[in-house]
């Protein structure tokens, strides 16, 4: 048995969303080749309407998706990264920052806000992976750490999307650090027995497996995600062999019972809600 | 002193030489006293020279020095009487995780830490100071164990990482670290934390959230190796020297940032020149550690242990 409600309508079918689409836009399934209108994908929630491949969001897309008439108000929406070691690999750490930023019109790897989902209060911080590969440094945790303390404040439950390669290589000690910072503050939500769902999107590794995403009273994901601690290239080397098909992906790690579900992200708002409302 | 990195041979080299020339002077019975307490002082004067100036990479480098002290070597010079206890009851018992109670001045101490092995054969057991989920899952168990019976933990940090195999995956390594990090926040007891060798990424953080996080002189701790780092940012392994300096990953350096909360001064040259002097040093700082830690009510402690981590970070 897996999830149900009862309802009195259903989601919009593909055939409705067809009609309503304008002309001229069109998206294409990396995974089926299936060609669709922007709208009837955006209204599906940015899956496929053949294969149902979830497309890579990022957190304006699960804003929208989430909170009632896509109103809700952003926590520290102008924090931005500092460069504390002076680091230079191949660029200046600011350097790579500003190019970031002038690329995705973003700040850093998350986005956190809060606001109704079906009338319900809730908190949520999501990922960015186009932001440096959604890697985690000072910013990150530190957004996080305090949309913690605003669950906390207005006991409402958190949910986490995570979306990332794990460390921010360039805040190296500072960005450890973070997944003790995050961790603590969740080990007081915890405490305080507020609900946190972490939301696990592809890809989640790294750092962020090994912290915030893997803490929730519920972890769940996206269907087909990638979720792992080392990356399979890394295991591949350290094994030496192949790694076996659908290995790291949210179905496998569901089997090894690390998950609690998998959720099509066409079904997330109710789901969820449905799920804060038993708790409540 | 069985193996030597490269800054260590002119020092090795002097040191011959003195040993040569006692031996001369004791077969040719001649008066060496003066020519051999010159060259004493020059020994000194080159470690000092050598040794306040190591580079960051230098110090990775000592940090893994095969004749280093492990957690096993700690236990064994600091504790009168230690119980060994193994296993995480659910799947087995990971050999590159030890812990057990142990006895200090009379106090019952919990101690874990990760153990490297010395030879092919012991590394292989060791799996070379890297966990599995188990590993991590046996430290927690031994913590909340010592946290029943009151009694406070040290944890000795000494692991080039987490270990990233395909069983490791399937047993859930991220979530092993992630409940770790998040309950160490928790514990009722005090929790000091020493960075003997390595502390690599959240496979050292899944055994370092204390009341006190200290690092050895010659430590690194940071999100990544430098060789790792060198080949992700640079696409290969040789700019290691380079991101060691980047990363900012020595004991002073991270004092420096605010990461850890102190610094163990180590006998010239190294702790695996003087295990007494490197051990007892330890002992020393343990103690009066708990005593500072002691004074501290239980609540306050954590929500202090809490706060710490929580003020690092730079951000605009
Ligand atoms: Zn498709």
């Amino acid at each position: 048995m897996s999830w149900f409600t009862r309802k009195d309508k259903g989601i919009n079918t593909p055939t409705e969303a067809k009609r309503e689409a304008p002309d001229g836009l069109w998206y294409q399934c990396p995974s089926c080749k299936k060609v669709m209108h922007t709208r009837e994908h955006r209204i599906l929630a940015y899956t496929c309407s053949n294969c149902g491949y979830h497309e890579k969001i990022g957190s304006q897309e699960y804003f929208e998706l989430l909170f009632d008439q896509t109103r809700y108000t952003e926590l520290d929406a102008l924090m931005s990264s500092g460069d504390p070691l002076n680091f230079v690999d191949t660029k200046n750490y600011p350097d790579r920052l500003k190019a970031t930023e002038k690329k995705t019109g973003l700040k850093d790897a998350v986005r956190t806000a809060y606001g109704k989902m079906n009338e319900l209060d809730i908190t949520v911080a999501a990922m960015d992976f186009n932001f440096i590969g959604g890697s985690m440094g000072s910013v990150v945790g530190e957004k996080i750490a305090r949309a913690i303390d605003h669950s906390l404040e207005t006991k409402s439950p958190f949910l986490m999307i995570s979306r990332s390669g794990g460390a921010r290589m360039m805040e190296a000690g500072y960005s450890l650090m973070q997944m003790a910072k995050t961790s603590a503050r969740l080990a007081l939500l915890d405490e305080a027995g507020i609900p946190y769902v972490s939301l696990l999107t592809d890809p989640t590794t790294g750092g962020v497996t090994a912290s915030y995403a893997m803490l929730g009273d519920f972890n769940i994901a996206e269907p087909g995600a990638l979720i792992g601690f080392a990356g399979p290239r890394v295991i591949r080397e350290t094994i030496g062999k192949d790694l076996p098909k659908g290995f790291q992906s949210a179905e496998f790690v569901l089997e090894h019972g690390f998950l609690d579900f998998i959720v099509d992200r066409k079904d997330l708002k109710d789901k969820l809600t449905s799920l804060f409302k038993m708790l409540s | 002193m069985k193996t030597l990195l490269e800054f260590e041979k002119p020092i090795a080299d002097l040191e011959a030489k003195l040993v040569e020339m006692k031996k001369l002077a004791v077969e040719n019975n001649v008066d060496v006293s003066a020519a051999a307490a010159s060259l004493e002082n020059s020994i000194e004067d080159l470690k000092r020279e050598t040794f306040s100036n190591l580079t960051r990479w230098q110090r990775v480098l000592l940090s893994r020095h095969p004749d280093r002290p492990y957690t096993f070597d700690y236990i064994e010079n600091i504790c009168d009487e230690f119980i060994e206890i193994f296993g995480d009851r659910t799947v087995g018992d990971d050999k590159a995780m030890v812990g057990g109670f142990g006895k200090i001045d009379n106090q019952t101490f919990m101690i874990i830490g990760q153990q490297k092995g010395r030879n092919t054969k012991q590394r292989q057991k060791r799996n070379f100071g890297m966990p599995n989920p188990e590993g991590y899952r046996k430290a927690l168990r031994l913590m909340k164990m010592a946290e029943k019976f009151g009694k406070p933990i040290i944890t000795f940090i000494d692991t080039p990482g987490a270990f990233p195999g395909l069983e490791a995956e399937e047993r859930g390594q991220g979530e092993a670290i992630a409940r770790n990090i998040r309950d160490m926040f928790m514990l009722k007891v005090p929790v000091i934390c020493v960075i003997i060798g390595e502390g690599a990424s959240g496979g050292a953080l899944g055994i370092a959230i204390g009341d006190r996080v200290l690092m050895l002189e010659n430590t690194w701790y940071s999100v990544i190796s430098p060789e790792n780092c060198s080949t992700i940012l640079w696409r290969t392994w040789n700019f290691k020297e380079q991101a060691a300096e980047a990363l900012k990953l020595t004991a002073k350096d991270m004092f420096e940032n605010g990461l850890v909360d102190g610094i163990i001064p180590e006998p010239l040259g190294g702790a695996h020149l003087d295990y007494a002097l490197a051990t007892q040093t330890v002992k020393k700082v343990l103690l009066e550690t708990l005593e500072e830690l002691n004074n501290i009510p239980s609540r306050e402690r954590i929500l202090q242990r809490i706060e710490k981590f929580g003020k690092m970070g730079v951000v605009i």
